[in-house]
C-alpha cells in the first residue's frame, strides 16, 4: 500500500501523460483497464524515460550550483590523521580491537608506498582479475534515452562485472589477502551480504592458501544459496548468523565479534568503504583504480573527462572507487544512488543518506537508519549488497559538502532497468548495478545533448538470476501483447506470494481484470492453469482482506472465462 | 515510543522519588580526599555523592573485593530487571553495572546478545528504564553504573543522556565501542554531570596505551579478561595475574576484571591475582533469561549471587 504510493511518488517530478510509446516493450501494461497503482506507476515511470527533453539547461544550472558549495574542507586530506572525513569515520570498536586497526594502518601505509607490493598487486590485477576492465559504450542504452529531436546523452558503462568473480569486490579481497599476507595472519574472515564479497574473498582465499570464515546472515543464506554453494566449493567456512535479523547488519556484527575474539592470528577483509578507520580508506584506496582507468579511457575514446558518473550505494565501495579520483574535477557531477525499497516513505528501503540520521555503526560515525531510541532499523533492498542500514563515512561527507549527490531508486524501478539493460546490451547487470542504471531514467532527460554519463557497471546479475525470477516473469515483447505482461506480474506474484498476503491481493485484482479482457488471446496455454488455480485463491484473500477495493465482478467471469 | 512502563509492578513501590542523591552511607564516604588519590579526574568532579571510586575505596579499607553483577535492562521485563536490582543489591553486590539492551551489541557473546535482543522485542526502551531506576535506585545501597553502546548515547544527545541519567541516580558509565581517542566529549559531560566513566583495557592493549586508559578511567579500571567478546569461559587467562601487575603499576586506581567470569572458583582465582573488583556478566544473565519464570530467575539470581559472595569472603 505504502509502496505503491511511493513508487509512484519517486517519479512523480516528471510525471507527465504520454501517448505511450509502443517501441517500447515495457509500457504495455499502462493499457490495462484497471486502476491499481502498483503496476500503473510502473507503467508511468517508462512513458516518462524516453521523451522529456526540456529543462536540462535548468538542471544543468542546478547541478553547478550544487558544485560551487563544495566547501574549502574538501582540500584537507581525507581521511585526517583520526580517520575523520569531517565529522565521519573515525574508530569506535572494542579496544581489543584498537591495536590491531593500528597495526593495519601502518602496514598499509608502508605497503602503499612499496614498489614490490604494487608490483605483486598489479600483477595479479591484470592477469587473475583481468583488469583494465572496458569502458564501453552502450550505444543501445544511449540510443534509448534519446529524444525525438534526436539529442541526448551518450552512456558508457565501467565494466567491472567483467572482473573475475564478476563485481568490483575483487579488487579489495585481492589487495587486503595480500595485506594479510604481509601482516603474517593466515586466518581470513569477511561478512558477505548478497555473497559477492563472500566469493571475492573465498576466491583470493583459494588463491593464496589462506583459511577463509565468511559469515552471512541465515536469511541471505537462503536468498542467495548459489553463492553459498560457489564459497563453499572455493574451500570456505560459511557461517550462518542467525542473530538479529539475520542479514548482512548482523553477519558484520558478527564478523567483527570473531576478530575482536581471534585478532592476533586473523585479518578481517572488510568488504566495503565502512567500518573503523583504515578500512574506509584502505578499501578505497584499493578500488580507486575504477576511478583511474575511467579516466584514462575517457581520454583515449572522446579526448576529455566524462560529465557524469553514475554509482549505486550501499555501503558504497564501487561509488567511491569511481568516484575518488575525481572528487577534484569540480567539473564533474557525482552521482550516487541507493535502495529506496518498497519506497522512501514506506519504512522499507536502505536509502540511508537520503532518509538516514548521523549515528555510529559498525565502528564509524556515518548517517545510518535508526529509530529514536537510536537502536538501527532493518532495511529493506531487493538487492542484498544494498540492503544495509549504514553507509561508508566518506559518502556522508561528501553528501554534507554538496560534491556528490545521492538519490534512490525502488525495487521496482530496479527490476525495471535489470530487464532493460540485458534486453538493450545484452548485458545482464547485478541488482545493486541496476539501481544505478535505473537512475538514468530521471537523469538522462534532463542532461543536454553529448553529455558523457560513466555509470559503474559494478557486478554482473548472474547471481541475481533467482531473486528476478520471483519478481519478473519475462515474456518475449512485441508478440503476446498486454494480456500476457499482465499475467505474467500476477504469474510471477503466484509463483512466490503467499496467496493470501496483502500484495497478492493486488495481483489478484490486476489478474481477474486481465482475463477478463485478454482471455482470448492466453486460452490453451499452460498458463492459464497457473492462473486459476490463482484465482481460486482470491475468494480466500478476499475474505483475509475484506477491507480492499476488490471488484468480484471482473474476478468471477475471469474463472468462469477459466475453468 | 513514550510508553513507559507497561507494567504495573512499580506501583507498589515505595515512593517513587526522584533523587540526584544517594542516602548516606558509612562514614568513610565522606573521605572525599582519598578519592583524589584515585582518580586525576576527580579533581575536577566534585562528587558529593557515593560513586564508584568512593565504592572501592571503602571496599579496600575493609580489604574486601567488590562484586559487580551485570544483568540486561529488561529482560525478561523492566520489572523484573527491576525486581533483580533489589535481589542483587541486598545479596552484598557492591555496585551494579545495567545493560542498556541494543540492537548491535558488537562487544557481547551470544547470552546478552540474545537477553538484548528479547528486551527489546518486549518493548524495552530508554524512557522506560529510566523510570524504573527512579523508582529503584533510592532503594538500593549500592551505586549503578550504565552499560550502553554509544548509538542511543549519540542519539539522545551526549549531554542531555548524562543529564537525564544523573536524574535517574545513575553514578558510572560503561560505553564498550568508544576507545579512548574518541572519548573526549564522553568523558566533558560526563564529569560535568559527575557520571564516573569506566574505561577498559585488554590483552591486546600495548602498555603505553593502557598507561593513557588508566589515566583517563574514572569509576574504576575495568580489565577485560580475555581476547573476545563477553560470555562465559572455563577457565580464567592467566594472562590475568601478569596484566594486573603491570595496570597496577601504572596506577592506584581500582581494577576490576570482567568478560568470561562466570563462576565462584574464577571470582575467588581473580581476587587473589590482585584485583580491586569482579565483573560477572553472562552466567548470571543466562540465569535470569533460561529461567521458566522470572519468580525462578529471581530465586536462582539470589542463590548464585550468595555463592560468589561467599567466595570473596
Amino acid at each position: 500500500m505504502a509502496a505503491a504510493a511511493a513508487a509512484t511518488s519517486t517519479c512523480s517530478p516528471s510525471k507527465r501523460h504520454h501517448s505511450p510509446n509502443l517501441s517500447k516493450p515495457y509500457s504495455s501494461p499502462s493499457h490495462l483497464p484497471l486502476n491499481f497503482r502498483k503496476f500503473t506507476s510502473r507503467a508511468t515511470r517508462t512513458a516518462v524515460s524516453c521523451t522529456l527533453a526540456r529543462d536540462t539547461a535548468a538542471a544543468a544550472a542546478v547541478s553547478a550550483a550544487v558544485m560551487q558549495e563544495a566547501p574549502p574542507s574538501l582540500d584537507l586530506p581525507r581521511p585526517d590523521s583520526f580517520g575523520r572525513f569531517g565529522k565521519y569515520g573515525g574508530k569506535y570498536v572494542p579496544e581489543t580491537l584498537m591495536h590491531a586497526l593500528s597495526e593495519l594502518e601502518t602496514a598499509f601505509h608502508s605497503l602503499a608506498g612499496d614498489p614490490d607490493f604494487e608490483r605483486e598487486l598489479n600483477g595479479i590485477l591484470k592477469d587473475y582479475v583481468g583488469r583494465e576492465s572496458p569502458l564501453y559504450f552502450a550505444e543501445r542504452l544511449t540510443e534509448h534515452y534519446k529524444r525525438p529531436d534526436g539529442e541526448g546523452p551518450h552512456i558508457y558503462l565501467k565494466r567491472e562485472d567483467l572482473n573475475h568473480t564478476g563485481a568490483h569486490k575483487i579488487n579489495n579481497a585481492v589487495a587486503q589477502a595480500l595485506l594479510a599476507k604481509r601482516l603474517g595472519k593466515k586466518r581470513i574472515i569477511a561478512e558477505t551480504g548478497a555473497g559477492q564479497h563472500g566469493v571475492a574473498t573465498a576466491t583470493v582465499c583459494a588463491r593464496f592458501g589462506l583459511q577463509c570464515i565468511i559469515y552471512m546472515g541465515a536469511q541471505d543464506m537462503e536468498r542467495q544459496a548459489l553463492n553459498v554453494f560457489r564459497m563453499r566449493l572455493l574451500g570456505a567456512e560459511v557461517r550462518p548468523v542467525h542473530s538479529g535479523t539475520a542479514t548482512l547488519k548482523d553477519a558484520t556484527s558478527e564478523a567483527i565479534r570473531d576478530w575482536v575474539t581471534n585478532v592476533e592470528t586473523t585479518h578481517y577483509i572488510l568488504g566495503s568503504v565502512a567500518g573503523p578507520h583504515p578500512y574506509p580508506m584502505m578499501v578505497r584506496e584499493f578500488h580507486k583504480v575504477i576511478g583511474k582507468e575511467t579516466r584514462k579511457q575517457a581520454l583515449e575514446k572522446w579526448g576529455g573527462k566524462p560529465d557524469v558518473l553514475v554509482a549505486c550505494v550501499g555501503g558504497g565501495s564501487n561509488a567511491i572507487g569511481l568516484f575518488h579520483d575525481f572528487v577534484d574535477d569540480k567539473d564533474v557531477r557525482l552521482v550516487g544512488v541507493e535502495a529506496a525499497g518498497f519506497g522512501l516513505d514506506s519504512g522499507k528501503h536502505a536509502a540511508t543518506l537520503t532518509k538516514g540520521e548521523v549515528g555510529v555503526l559498525h565502528g564509524a560515525m556515518s548517517y545510518l537508519l535508526q529509530d529514536d531510541d537510536g537502536q538501527i532499523i532493518e532495511p529493506h533492498s531487493i538487492s542484498a549488497g544494498l540492503d544495509y542500514p549504514g553507509v561508508g563515512p566518506e559518502h556522508s561527507f561528501l553528501k554534507d559538502t554538496g560534491r556528490a549527490e545521492y538519490h534512490s531508486v525502488t525495487d521496482d524501478e530496479a527490476l525495471e532497468a535489470f530487464k532493460r539493460l540485458s534486453r538493450l546490451e545484452g548485458i545482464i547487470p547485478a541488482l545493486e548495478t541496476s539501481h544505478a542504471l535505473a537512475y538514468l531514467e530521471k537523469l538522462c532527460p534532463t542532461l543536454p545533448n553529448g553529455i558523457k554519463v560513466v555509470v559503474n557497471c559494478s557486478g554482473r546479475g548472474d547471481k541475481d538470476v533467482q531473486t528476478a525470477i520471483k519478481y519478473l516473469q519475462v515474456v518475449p515483447y512485441r508478440t503476446t501483447g498486454k494480456c500476457a505482461v499482465a499475467l505474467a506480474v500476477v504469474l510471477q506474484d503466484s509463483n512466490v506470494l503467499h496467496p493470501r498476503s496483502e500484495r497478492a491481493c493486488w495481483a489478484i485484482q490486476l489478474s481477474s481484470a486481465a482475463l477478463t479482457e485478454y482471455v482470448p488471446c492466453t486460452r490453451g496455454s499452460e498458463d492459464i492453469g497457473k492462473t486459476s488455480a490463482f484465482c481460486g485463491d482470491a475468494a480466500a484473500a478476499m475474505t483475509t482482506y475484506p477491507e480492499k477495493p476488490l471488484s468480484t465482478s471482473p474476478l468471477i467471469a475471469a474463472m468462469e472465462l477459466v475453468f | 515510543m513514550a510508553v513507559a512502563l507497561k507494567s504495573g509492578c512499580f506501583l507498589h513501590f515505595d515512593k517513587p522519588q526522584n533523587r540526584a542523591s544517594l542516602p548516606p552511607r558509612t562514614p568513610s564516604q565522606l573521605r572525599t580526599s582519598s578519592i583524589k588519590s584515585f582518580s586525576p579526574m576527580a579533581a575536577l568532579t566534585t562528587a558529593p555523592t557515593v560513586g564508584l571510586s568512593e565504592t572501592f575505596t571503602r571496599l579496600r579499607e575493609q580489604g574486601k573485593v567488590a562484586l559487580i553483577p551485570y544483568i540486561t535492562a529488561g529482560d525478561p521485563d523492566l520489572s523484573t530487571t527491576a525486581q533483580a536490582l533489589k535481589v542483587l543489591d541486598s545479596c552484598g553486590s557492591d555496585i551494579i553495572e545495567l545493560g542498556v539492551p541494543y540492537s548491535d551489541p558488537l562487544a557481547d557473546g551470544p547470552v546478552i546478545q540474545a537477553a538484548a535482543t528479547r528486551s527489546l522485542a518486549r518493548g524495552t526502551n530508554f524512557n522506560g528504564i529510566i523510570s524504573m531506576l527512579k523508582e529503584v535506585v533510592p532503594q538500593l545501597t549500592c551505586p549503578v553504573a550504565l552499560f550502553s553502546y554509544y548509538n542511543p548515547i549519540l542519539k539522545r544527545g551526549t549531554e542531555k543522556f548524562m543529564s537525564i541519567i544523573k536524574d535517574a541516580g545513575v553514578h558510572g558509565l560503561v560505553v564498550p565501542d568508544v576507545p579512548l581517542e574518541e572519548t573526549e566529549i564522553l568523558r566533558k559531560e560526563a564529569a560535568k554531570k559527575n557520571i564516573e566513566l569506566v574505561l577498559l583495557t585488554t590483552p591486546t592493549t600495548p602498555t603505553g596505551r593502557m598507561k593513557a586508559i588508566v589515566e583517563a578511567a574514572e569509576g574504576f579500571v575495568y580489565l577485560v579478561s580475555s581476547v573476545g567478546v563477553t560470555g562465559t569461559r572455563d577457565s580464567v587467562s592467566g594472562r590475568v595475574e601478569d596484566l594486573l601487575k603491570e595496570i597496577k603499576e601504572a596506577t592506584t586506581k581500582p581494577v576490576a576484571v570482567g568478560f568470561g567470569i562466570s563462576k565462584p572458583e574464577h571470582v575467588k582465582q581473580v581476587a587473589r591475582w590482585g584485583a580491586d573488583g569482579v565483573i560477572i556478566g553472562s552466567a548470571i544473565v543466562k540465569l535470569l533469561g533460561e529461567a521458566k519464570s522470572p519468580e525462578e530467575g529471581l530465586k536462582g539470581l539470589e542463590n548464585f549471587i550468595k555463592s560468589l559472595k561467599s567466595a570473596l569472603v
